[in-house]
């Protein structure tokens, strides 16, 4: 039985549009930064992968070339992209990136939720007792559709 | 690198209108939005940068060449749109693509031909059909199929509908791709020049009231919303732009916001309810308004 291989190119061209929005408040730049996370974290680019250029991305997207520029330095400084001198930017190589995002997130969110409770006066100890009636009421069942 | 336009101490006298001592380096390769009231200046600056008119004093250089002594050079890489220029109102626009042709070696046709269908244009159609609109489009296509390496554009945007002008601001991000070409255009809608433009000029009655990267623009620049009363020991302050007080309500337009305003701010007993970022367009008028540079 004869098998074809089919090669695919490794190196697959990246869409370099983002959907960035001119009404958002949130600035632009914050925008780029928060698209490209959510695009690792989703694995859409992965570790390793090359990033669209700066100028191909501002064209792409249809926002400066500066605006690029900061949101690349943020996302380097945050780790997630790294910057080789004359070849442009790629996803940092780490494996554990996605997760590693995520748990950030998740990190995030959790520190948030004790500084809200403790505005609210709710203790540690009310909070475990909502973490464990939650475990006790039934789930909603997210593996499947919803069909009735 | 050469830089893409560099003015000196340029000054341009009319009857009722004077550009006073504007400086304004712009390097190769960037987007730059100028921003002004009707008046301000912003035509008669590119009129200058163009060689259609003279600086009475100052130093004017394009692409690296003296203007207006070497304009013969700079024409060839300069292109111009404005909307006081002039089309033969009885030709096709097909004539107007063929006259540009034979002159400029650099017209592409192929890119003229997307243009066309993008700005849905009809190249067989006179001029004097054309709407403003239209005109406006057929203005662009000229210029941009030539690809020139400095674009200076006078309202680009005005007076377009909606689908035309997001097709000219998509021309526009093309154009960035290549960072051998530099464009400066002048708009109302901040907006466009806020989403495409590396840096901003403010102009104001015939001078430069500012001249920065966009993002330090919108990094400085604050609106905060505090509790309490303006208290006289901060007048004055430099880094305040502009205060309004309603009731127990203040509200302060801040020039250079920093952690170090924040903390005087509280020394001052004013409780801080927000500090948000303020759009260009809130940036210019605060500006003007406060009369003074940003």
């Amino acid at each position: 039985m004869h098998t074809v291989h089919i090669k695919y190119a490794q190196w697959v061209a990246v869409s370099a549009e983002l959907f960035l929005s001119t009404t958002d408040s949130t600035p632009m730049y914050q925008q780029i930064v928060d698209q490209i996370t959510a695009k690792v974290i989703a694995g859409d680019w992965k570790p390793g992968q090359a990033l669209p250029s700066i100028r191909e991305l501002a064209s792409a997207s249809r926002v400066s070339v500066i605006t690029v520029k900061r949101a690349y330095a943020d996302l380097m400084l945050a780790g997630i992209i790294v910057t080789r001198h004359g070849m442009g930017s790629f996803v940092a190589e780490s494996s554990d990136l996605p997760t590693d995002l995520l748990r950030a997130e998740f990190t995030q969110h959790f520190d948030a939720l004790l500084a809200c409770a403790a505005r609210l006066g709710i203790t540690r100890n009310e909070i475990r007792h909502m973490l464990d009636d939650e475990q006790a009421a039934p789930t909603p069942d997210t593996s499947g559709g919803s069909t009735p | 690198m050469t830089a893409a336009l560099a003015l000196s101490g340029v000054t341009k006298r009319y009857d009722s209108f004077a550009l006073q001592d504007i400086t304004l380096d712009m390097p190769q390769g960037q987007i730059m939005g100028l921003v002004g009231v009707n008046g301000a200046g912003k035509t008669t600056l590119l009129r200058i940068l163009s060689g259609l008119a003279r600086a009475d004093s100052g130093t004017v250089e394009v692409l690296g060449h003296a203007m207006p002594a070497q304009q013969v050079a700079v024409k060839k890489e300069l292109g111009f749109a404005s909307e006081d220029m002039r089309l033969y109102k009885s030709q096709t626009l097909r004539w107007h693509m063929d006259f540009i042709r034979a002159i400029y070696p650099g017209w592409d046709e192929a890119y003229a031909a997307d243009l066309l269908r993008r700005f849905d244009l009809r190249p067989e159609q006179t001029l004097a059909g054309f709407s403003h609109g239209q005109r406006v489009k057929a203005l662009l296509l000229l210029n941009f199929a030539r690809r020139p390496k400095l674009l200076l554009l006078d309202e680009p945007t005005t007076g377009l509908d909606p689908v035309a002008r997001d097709e000219v601001l998509q021309a526009l991000a093309d154009i960035l791709r290549d960072d051998a070409r530099s464009v400066l255009f002048s708009s109302h809608n901040t907006r466009d020049i806020e989403q495409l433009a590396d840096t901003i000029s403010f102009v104001h009655q015939g001078r430069l009231l500012a001249s920065k990267d966009k993002e330090s623009f919108l990094d400085d620049w604050r609106r905060i919303i505090c509790q309490g009363t303006w208290p006289a020991e901060a007048h004055g302050w430099p880094e305040i732009a502009m205060t309004r007080q309603n009731g127990s309500l203040l509200e302060l337009r801040v020039r250079q916001f920093s952690d170090g305003l924040v903390g005087r701010l509280q020394a001052q007993g004013l409780e801080i309810r927000s500090a948000e970022a303020m759009s260009l367009e809130d940036i210019f008028v605060t500006t003007v308004r406060a009369g003074g540079a940003a």
